[in-house]
């Protein structure tokens, strides 16, 4: 047991901001066999003579083999005390320890036991510790190896040193950037890069690190941590160094999921927890009882693991599993709670931090298939009861919205002929939008119907919106009162082939303030496009063609184009003309793109191709609102592409408003600022092409030279050729060609004959046909 | 015929693939004058062409390889065959010093003969049926073998490209490795062209770049970095421009579309290294390009069996993209 390294391997990653996992292999570094692991001292046998020593040895072994841990006789060795003649009942000074340690009971005598392998004695030690033998004799199974690694022990203590206290960074500190950036994490090939976007001039790496991931990188959801993704765990950064700030030692991680409120984070890995021997243990580490299960919470601020649980995989109507639900567990808004739905039974809710389940219970619900938490809205009290709206897939299916924690149910809903259910939440948590998938009475087609909650409103008023086709895509405004939705009767839905672009059509809804439903304010037809993406602030949204090989295109709408006419006219005139606000600002094109996501501030739209899916052209293209393309990059291997979220803002409602009333002076400082960055960018531009161009112009000269000089020592005929004449003797060519294309003589009987000569002249580049008649008399 | 008298530039062009396509032994070299707008086309009738070029400073002969592994010259007014030399294997490059007096060749590394670079005097009196059949020095390189050659600033030296990417300088007497850039390229060298007076020269390479180097230190001087494998590079006379072409292999260009296969010829500042546009056209990798020596044309030969020429707009020659720069040629 003793720690010195028998691989030989030594771990100095440390150096140059390599990852340091020395601590993490050094804590699963394999254990080498140093000869006597399969050793132990079994104490507490009674003192006995010789002659009952057969006896004894049969009883010991007698007493292994019902533990699981058979042992032969001949494997025992006793240590005789030859002055008693009796086995050694003295107990050696090396032993002091251990006797203290197991309770210090009368201890007449050991003897060795040797087992074949190092787990077979492991587990009898495991088994056999403190086994009472008989009335008067208990049994103290220890390792050989430990004995003298107690008895090595420094008895005296010292006081651990207290470790200089060391401020951490900022955590937040990208936003106090000077300019307003925003950052972009961006993976490609081995390399992990941390980006500043601004104007142009001002875009930058903030940070790159090579090998800094091993599968995938991920925000945490309001930008503080930079989470990575290795054999051995997660590792969170941040800061304005990106040290690491924690680490959670979940092997072969494969997904993780952040707490809204970035308190705790959720992994998983498709196998199963193994606590090895020898594993370190504590309130960071798996212990034993997680063994078989594949989701873990942890806390992020200690490191701490929480609770694991084993993932629930939802078992289709033929029986066969479905794919798992990612998260699989569900956040409420605050952090308060999370839940874990057990398909077709319950819905567990447990409380944070213990981890515990709320109420001691959890809610039943035959037949529930899923749920999601109602999330939180700027205009919601601290202490708002928090709503979980859940669909249950009986005959008929029901939704119900159940308050939380009384859960009372607040409205349900029952739904006939569904095939399959979607919960939408807007969200600020002021509508809740079921999408229903339902069947016809054959079976054979699918239609939609959208059930629409107004959870603010009293006793939740539900409106439907019936649609004839299937809706493929459907996405609230971010808090707004409108939803975009996909839909689609092509045959081909639902049979995706290589080259089949399926049609669809795009439909905006808009909620009537009087009225109080939803309203078709325009629908675009005979489109491609298979993916909305609302600008995180609303009004803008961007329709795209994700993931098909001919076609990728973008579309760009205003949904509020007339939005400054309309407050200068009031808000009575702007009643009268639905949908008329709604404008197409640009249509662009991203060859093959794979994702599209705006930024946080919704002024950028990024979208890349990553090598994860395809190969052909992979990079990414950052566009503005209005679909001009700011910059392209064709990358080969690249992965990935991820905005930096922002958490909320600090400024009140009034100071937000101050700010849109005075933007005109503020937009005047940065035009400013635009104007004089721009005439410094091109004078420093110029200055360095300046530069290459003297640069070269020199080394021409110095090459000239030399080369006249080489040739001439080379007794080479040198004409020092003077400066080419650039101006070649011009040469004027004029080709005429003459065709003769027909020749006619013909008899004109009162006069002369004519002869009709036809040429035909081509000059250069055309044709120029001229046809000369000559008459002849 | 005063015709061959005006400046005749051969699209080097004329290789393997239009063979492929046309399925003909003929190859037509392209006279192409700018102010004639029409092309005249001669016939060399010959088979497996791989490489061909013409006395630069008379443009009275064309040497041309191939690979039924023999070179040949050829009387570019008669389109008669004046010379044969054969060799074990096959031709891979030949080209025509600047003063016509000499020819250089690289031949392929095949069938247990080593691939092997001969230097020929060429005897312009007479009619030039009168060739010496030995060559004036033949050496083998060793090492990674030599895919393409050209004289250096003094025929004394001759360049190399190889297929390791690396680029040498050889004695043409000795045989005997002058000076080498190992890590020229990181891949095969697919194109060298010298610049006019031979003190430079461009590279293009599988690696996706193109590089100038200086002929006397084979020193790196400009890169230029596309996204896709590069086959040509050529060197816009009078102007700061390169052109280059490439695409998708050609094994790999029927799976692949035509927008992402890249077959534009690129134009490149020589100097900032920017690129300054592109010329769409072909539909399959572009093989090679040549700009002819006044600079007011291009060819471009593709694996689609097309040559494509084109002459550079009014505009082109007026464009100042980068303002005024006194640039050296």
């Amino acid at each position: 047991m003793a720690p010195n390294s028998v691989n030989g391997v030594t771990h100095e990653e440390d150096v140059d901001g390599e990852i340091d996992y020395s601590d993490i292999e050094a804590k699963y570094k394999v254990q080498y066999d140093e000869g006597l692991d399969n050793i132990l001292v079994v104490d507490g046998v009674p003192i006995i003579d010789k002659s009952k020593l057969d006896k004894l040895l049969a009883r010991i072994s007698k007493e292994f083999a019902r533990k699981g841990a058979p042992v032969k006789t001949e494997d025992m060795f006793v240590p005789w005390n030859d002055s008693t003649g009796k086995s050694n009942g003295c107990v050696p000074s090396v032993l002091n320890m251990l006797l203290l340690r197991s309770l210090a009971c009368t201890i007449d005598r050991y003897i060795f036991v040797e087992f074949k392998n190092a787990e077979d004695a492991a587990y009898a030690m495991a088994t056999m510790h403190g086994h009472p033998f008989d009335a008067k004799h208990t049994l103290f199974v220890n390792r050989f190896t430990d004995v003298e690694k107690f008895a090595n022990l420094d008895e005296n203590w010292t006081e651990p040193e207290a470790e200089p206290y060391k401020p951490k960074e900022h955590l937040r500190a990208w936003l106090g950037d000077a300019l307003g950036r925003d950052q972009y994490a961006m993976y490609r090939g081995e390399d992990v890069e941390v980006h500043w976007h601004g104007k142009p001039s001002q875009c930058e790496v903030a940070h790159k690190r090579t090998g800094w991931t091993d599968l995938y990188v991920s925000w945490s959801p309001v930008g503080t941590y930079l989470a990575t993704l290795h054999r051995p765990g997660v590792r969170l950064w941040g800061g304005p160094s990106w040290e690491s700030q924690q680490r959670f030692a979940h092997p072969l991680v494969k997904l993780i999921d952040f707490s809204p409120n970035e308190n705790y984070l959720v992994t998983w890995s498709h196998d199963p927890i193994v606590v090895p021997e020898g594993m370190p243990q504590g309130p960071q580490y798996f212990s034993p009882e997680d063994e078989g299960n594949n989701i873990a919470v942890w806390d992020i601020k200690t490191g701490n693991l929480l609770r694991t649980f084993p993932s629930a995989l939802p078992e289709g109507e033929d029986g066969a599993k479905r794919q798992m639900q990612w998260p699989a567990l569900k956040w409420s808004a605050d952090d308060q709670f999370v839940g874990r739905v057990t398909p077709g039974q319950q819905i567990s809710v447990y409380e944070l931090p213990s981890m515990r389940l709320n109420d001691k219970k959890s809610i039943k619900i035959d037949g529930v298939v899923d749920f999601e938490w109602c999330p939180h809205g700027d205009k919601d009290k601290e202490d708002a009861e928090k709503a979980i709206a859940a669909e249950v897939a009986n005959q008929p299916a029901r939704v119900s919205v159940i308050n939380f924690p009384s859960r009372a149910i607040l409205r349900q809903k029952n739904l006939f002929n569904v095939t399959e259910c979607k919960l939408y939440w807007q969200n600020q948590g002021d509508f809740l939008c079921v999408k229903v998938d339902r069947h016809t009475k054959t079976k054979k087609s699918i239609f939609c119907n959208l059930e629409i909650f107004r959870v603010r409103e009293k006793d939740f008023p539900i409106e439907v919106v019936e649609l004839k086709d299937a809706v493929t895509d459907f996405s609230w405004e971010p808090k707004g009162e409108r939803f975009a939705i996909i839909s689609s009767n092509d045959p081909n839905l639902g049979n995706p082939g290589p080259g089949v672009t399926i049609k669809t059509d795009v439909s905006f809804y808009q909620l009537v303030r009087a009225k109080g439903d939803f309203k078709l304010l325009r629908t675009l037809p005979g489109r491609t496009s298979n993916t909305i993406r609302w600008s995180p602030r609303g009004r803008h949204v961007v329709l795209a063609t994700v993931g098909s090989s001919s076609k990728s295109e973008l579309e760009f709408w205003d949904l509020d184009f007339n939005l400054d006419e309309m407050r200068r006219e009031g808000p009575n005139q702007s009643k009268e003309e639905w949908g008329v606000s709604i404008q197409h600002l640009g249509t662009a094109d991203h060859y093959a793109l794979t994702d599209a996501e705006w930024d946080p501030s919704g002024r950028y739209l990024a979208t890349s191709a990553s090598a994860w899916r395809h190969t052909l052209e992979n990079g990414y293209a950052i566009w503005d609102f209005r679909g001009q393309e700011l910059e392209k990059q064709i990358l080969d291997r690249f992965k990935q592409l991820l905005w930096r979220p922002r958490p909320q803002t600090l400024l009140t409602k009034e100071q937000q408003r101050q700010i849109r009333r005075n933007l005109k002076e503020y937009s005047k400082q940065f035009e400013e600022e635009d104007a004089a960055e721009e005439s410094n960018v091109s004078a420093e531009l110029v200055a360095l092409r300046k530069r290459l161009v003297d640069e070269w112009n020199a080394w021409r000269l110095r090459c000239k030279e030399e080369v006249a000089e080489e040739l001439k020592k080379g007794g080479k005929k040198v004409e020092i050729i003077p400066e080419q004449p650039k101006e070649e003797d011009k040469e004027e060519i004029e080709v005429w060609i003459d065709e003769v294309i027909e020749q006619v003589e013909e008899e004109v009987v009162d006069e002369a004959p004519i002869l009709l000569l036809q040429l035909a002249d081509h000059a250069f580049g055309g044709y120029m046909t001229d046809l000369t008649t000559t008459s002849s008399i | 015929m005063e015709l061959f008298g005006l400046s005749i530039w051969i699209v080097r062009a004329f290789s393997l693939n239009f063979q492929i396509f046309e399925r003909n032994n003929h190859a037509n070299v392209l006279f192409c004058d700018p102010l004639w707008h029409r092309s005249t086309l001669h016939n060399f009738i010959f088979s497996d062409w791989t490489t061909a070029y013409i006395s630069p400073a008379t443009s009275r002969f064309l040497v041309s390889g191939s690979a039924d592994n023999t070179m040949r010259l050829w009387d570019i007014q008669t389109g008669k065959c004046l010379y044969r030399w054969e060799f074990p294997t096959a031709v891979k490059r030949v080209t025509f010093s600047e003063d016509d007096d000499q020819v250089v060749c690289v031949t392929e590394q095949r069938m247990g003969h080593q691939g092997a670079i001969r230097v020929f005097d060429i005897n312009r009196d007479g009619d030039g049926t009168d060739q010496s059949k030995e060559p004036l020095s033949f050496f083998n390189p060793t090492g990674s073998k030599a895919v393409v050659c050209a004289f250096a600033h003094i025929p004394s030296l001759i360049l190399t490209g190889h297929e390791s990417g690396k680029v040498a300088l050889f004695d043409a007497k000795t045989g005997e490795e002058v000076l080498c850039n190992e890590r020229a390229h990181l891949d095969v060298v697919t194109d060298l062209q010298m610049s006019t007076d031979r003190t430079y020269f461009i590279t293009s390479s599988k690696d996706k770049t193109a590089r100038i180097y200086d002929t006397r230190t084979l020193m790196v001087i400009k890169t230029f970095q596309t996204e896709t494998p590069l086959n040509s590079a050529a060197l816009a006379p009078n102007k700061p421009y390169i052109l280059l072409g490439g695409g998708q292999d050609a094994m790999s260009v029927t799976t692949t579309s035509l927008r992402q296969g890249k077959f534009e010829t690129r134009f490149w500042h020589k100097i900032f290294e920017e690129e300054v546009g592109r010329v769409k056209g072909h539909f399959g990798p572009v093989n090679t390009i040549a700009v002819s020596p006044k600079g007011d044309c291009y060819a471009s030969g593709g694996e689609d069996g097309f040559v494509r020429v084109h002459h550079f707009d009014e505009s082109y020659f007026r464009a100042k993209p980068y303002g005024d720069l006194e640039i050296e040629e």
